[in-house]
């Protein structure tokens, strides 16, 4: 059985493992939708206040936020084996039992379960993102569906690779590092906002550091058909979100070196 | 050339050493302290295809360290190691697809899945042929007897029938050998005398080669016909079971029960391990002093109520073997 | 003295404990940090966009950075989710020794809840008092710090409010612990109660920056007292009896939420009792 035949397996069984209790999963679901929806409660007051911001509306803000946000619920679906690896897998032992097996260690890491929960998320998510492109009046012409379905795909890229980093210091440290949480939720958070409302510092950082601006900012722009105030060409607003698979790979290599360590020290 | 190849295995770890306390953990990010643990040295011995191997050590002696060389997932410093013609670590994906381990401690099934479920997800990460998986499956199944257990999810089943069923998950893609890191550990008594049986039957009936790590020493007497000693990272002892038992094993223990309080007893090649109220605790050779020479003899000079006969516990043994062979210190 | 001598002993030694963790309060104050600057960086973007609508603000830009600083350092000082330790020994049945004590459970819980939040708050607050009060002005952004309050009279309501924040924050973590109790589960509680808390306790947005028509409900619903009363008090937002008023609101909504409390632990208990624990 290939590798894309054995995830749809192990996707499969965590599904039903998971519907041995559906109320949970639902429940659980429909709480993602109502809590994510405070994500836009604050922009939305500051709009109702000020009326805009260096001529953004709310409108284009929904656009940011759900294209990042879509991309992150996606990411959450498959990566919660790499979520928890320090605390169920380094601290335990447990990842003896990854290697044992004849499969790659990051694709079983990938199976160990699809967090049918996140649908709430998702469905908030793509709401926020398709009201906010009706406000601001995107034309959605097949370049623009693919330049969205490419920039979501460089997003998942990017939240797969800092959660694979994330997995990969617990080699290290040993316990998962919630610190991480910054970086995806917070990174949400950040990456809803034009870049140019940023001190430079900031978005250096989100750009050359982890490029959340590279799958959020840049190719939105692009999709909103807005040239940048900041003064990127207009060639690299659709090309950016390659940034993401760039971080991803970067992520495999620490987490090769963290397999490395681990099994020439055993712990 | 043999089955399973260690020569002058060698394995040490770096231990970071950290001072307690706030001020250690800030001197820890600057500087740390590192300590050398040879974990193995010099580690050699072979196995045909087809034997059953167990193998015995205290806690921290080295048994753990080679058996994850052995299965690949631990990478050694220096020696050869090769199973089937290959070098675990190097070759770790093709070579773990030839073995099948079961750790006692700890589960490889799916907590939430029916076992059955279970087992035809790891046919698929094996790559088990599904008309071979069917039939090895149905074969392991009533072996192991697990017909009433499949349908349940795992996380319900008994510590027995749970072992039962790893068992049967780390044979689903017919390994070549079984690595079996204490099996019996926690179990009740019948299902420690189920899970001997199979293993014995696996090892007779289909020549799964098995390396066993284990507490019980009855496990060792039930299965192993040879026994190798580890003890400080050396192979202290790798000889055929009776013959460990001759020579370290001779001793017997025999727990008496008196009626009254437990009578002072001098008899020639009859040693007093424990005295204590009314029961007296005696090591003695059987090749000496057969057992019941002994037993009519106490029984005849006072009022005895119950008789035990016994072995000395696994670490006791190992503890002699220890000090046999002079690596106490270290 | 000595009626409350087990709930000083309970206090103290949660308090104790808790403070040991200083990984966690360190993570905490990085997630915090980052969480402040953003949102420092965002507010200020606002501000200087549309100027007539930052001087009709209720805040100035100012008074939003110290609010917002100061909102992530007492962070913790709300009552997140449900004390894990009472939901611990909710799941594993030890919630009946709690009951053989010759004490309270409902003051005991609550001491023990109020110190769980504070000792997580003070290292937290005082790292981010360091970082953002101290650092900040030193090395030349005194326009992001976190400022002193503006008058004494500020600092001394914002001095008595703080502890009633905690009394009543506390006062609801009782609430949130006995749903747990009844339900046994402490995961659909937690994930509720965070989003109304983090909404109406101002940590999201200062409660004084949503549309003026929603300002009064805001103000009188009882998770404006655990955070947004004692930050408007302390810089300057609400004074002379408008400060009265808040902190009258604090004190109404701790009494009213500890009455629910016991009320509805007689009855929770009682059934569990019942069922046999």
């Amino acid at each position: 059985m290939n590798s894309a035949a054995l995830l749809l397996r192990y996707f499969s069984a965590s599904l039903r493992s998971q519907l041995q209790y559906p109320g949970s999963a639902i429940m659980l679901g429909i709480g993602a939708f109502l809590t994510t929806i405070i994500d836009m409660l604050a922009a939305w007051a500051l709009f109702d206040r000020f009326g805009q911001v260096q001529g953004w509306s709310l409108g284009h803000i929904a656009v940011f936020y759900g294209v990042v946000s879509t991309s992150f619920a996606l990411t959450d679906f498959f990566t919660r084996g790499f979520d928890v690896f320090g605390n169920e897998f380094v601290k335990t032992g447990a990842f003896d039992r990854v290697l044992l097996r004849p499969r790659s260690p990051a694709l079983q890491l990938i199976g160990y379960e699809f967090r049918l929960s996140r649908f709430g998320r998702l469905a908030q998510a793509l709401l926020v993102l398709f009201v906010g492109a009706a406000v601001v009046g995107v034309d959605w012409s097949p370049d623009k569906v693919l330049l969205l379905a490419w920039t979501i795909t460089g997003g998942v890229a990017l939240f797969t690779g800092l959660l694979v980093l994330q997995a990969s210091f617990a080699f290290w440290t040993t316990e998962s590092l919630e610190v991480f949480n910054v970086l995806t939720y917070g990174g949400i958070q950040a990456a809803q906002f034009p870049l140019s409302l940023y001190a430079a510092w900031f978005r250096n950082f989100l750009i050359f550091v982890v490029p959340l601006g590279c799958v959020a900012y840049y190719p939105v722009l692009a999709i909103l058909d807005q040239p940048d105030p900041l003064g990127a060409p207009a060639w690299w607003l659709p090309t950016a979100p390659a940034m993401g698979f760039v971080f991803l790979s970067l992520s495999f290599l620490a987490w090769r070196a963290g397999i490395s360590r681990y099994t020439s020290t055993g712990s | 050339m043999p089955q399973i190849l260690v020569e002058d295995l060698a394995k040490t770890y770096r231990v970071a050493e950290r001072d307690p306390g706030l001020l250690g953990a800030v001197k820890g990010l600057v500087h740390r302290r590192h300590r050398t643990v040879e974990a193995l040295r010099n580690v050699s011995f072979s196995l045909e295809a087809g034997e059953l191997l167990g193998f015995i050590g205290a806690n921290g002696a080295g048994k753990s360290t080679t058996i994850k060389i052995l299965s690949g997932i631990l990478k050694p410093d220096a020696g050869v190691v090769m199973v089937n013609g290959r070098a675990p670590f190097t070759d770790r994906i093709a070579h773990v697809s030839r073995i099948g381990v079961v750790f006692g401690q700890r589960t490889q099934l799916w907590w939430d899945l029916p076992v059955a479920e279970g087992f035809d997800l790891l046919a698929d990460i094996y790559r088990v042929e599904p008309a071979r998986y069917r039939a090895n499956r149905d074969e392991l199944v009533a072996l192991l007897r697990l017909e009433r257990v499949l349908d349940q999810p795992v996380r319900q089943l008994s510590l027995g029938q749970r072992m039962r069923a790893e068992i049967a998950a780390a044979l689903l893609h017919e390994p070549d050998i079984l690595f079996l890191d204490e099996p019996t550990i926690g179990l009740d008594a019948p299902s420690k005398l189920a899970v001997r049986e199979v293993v014995r039957r696996l090892n007779r009936e289909r020549g799964v080669t098995v390396l066993l790590t284990t507490h019980d020493m009855h496990d060792i007497e039930a299965l192993a016909q040879r026994v190798i000693v580890i003890g400080h990272g050396q192979v202290l002892a790798d000889s055929p079971f009776e013959t460990l038992r001759a020579n370290v094993l001779a001793e017997r223990r025999l727990v008496v029960d008196f009626a009254h309080e437990a009578p002072e007893i001098i008899m020639a090649g009859v040693a007093v391990r424990r005295r204590q109220g009314q029961t007296l605790e005696l090591a003695f050779d059987p090749a000496r002093t057969p057992t019941p020479t002994l037993i009519a003899a106490l029984a005849a000079a006072h009022e005895v109520v119950d008789i035990h006969v016994g072995e000395p516990a696994i670490e006791e043994v190992i503890a002699r073997f220890y000090d046999l062979h002079g690596a106490g210190e270290a | 003295m000595n009626a409350a001598r087990p709930y000083l002993a309970a206090f103290s030694s949660r308090f104790l404990l808790m403070l040991q963790y200083r990984a966690a309060a360190v993570a905490g104050f990085a997630t915090q940090c980052w969480w402040g600057a953003i949102k420092v960086m965002i507010y200020a973007a606002f501000f200087a966009a549309t100027p007539t609508a930052a001087a009709a603000s209720p805040m100035t830009l100012p008074q939003v950075i110290t609010y917002t600083w100061l909102a992530q350092a007492l962070l913790a000082l709300t009552p997140w989710s449900a004390d894990p330790e009472v939901a611990l020994s909710v799941r594993t049945g030890s919630v009946a020794y709690d009951r053989l004590r010759p004490v309270d459970t409902y003051s005991l819980w609550y001491v023990r809840g109020a110190a769980w939040m504070a000792s997580r708050a003070l290292p937290r607050a005082a790292l981010m008092l360091l970082g953002a009060g101290l650092i900040l002005p030193l090395i030349g952004l005194s326009d992001w710090a976190w400022r002193p309050p503006p008058t004494l009279a500020a600092a001394a309501a914002f001095a008595v409010s703080l502890p009633l924040a905690l009394a009543l924050s506390a006062a609801f973590l009782m609430i949130v612990n006995i749903i747990v109790a009844a339900t046994l589960t402490d995961r659909g509680v937690n994930v509720l109660f965070n989003s109304l808390i983090i909404v109406f306790s101002g940590n999201l947005l200062p409660l004084a920056l949503y549309p003026d028509w929603a300002r009064t409900a805001l103000l009188v619903q009882p998770f404006a007292g655990m955070m947004d009363i004692p930050l408007r008090l302390y810089v300057g937002q609400l004074s002379g009896t408008g400060a009265l008023a808040g902190l009258g609101l604090q004190a109404f909504w701790t009494v009213a939420l500890i009455l629910l409390g016991r009320w509805a632990m007689d009855r929770v208990m009682r059934r569990l009792e019942v069922q046999g624990g």
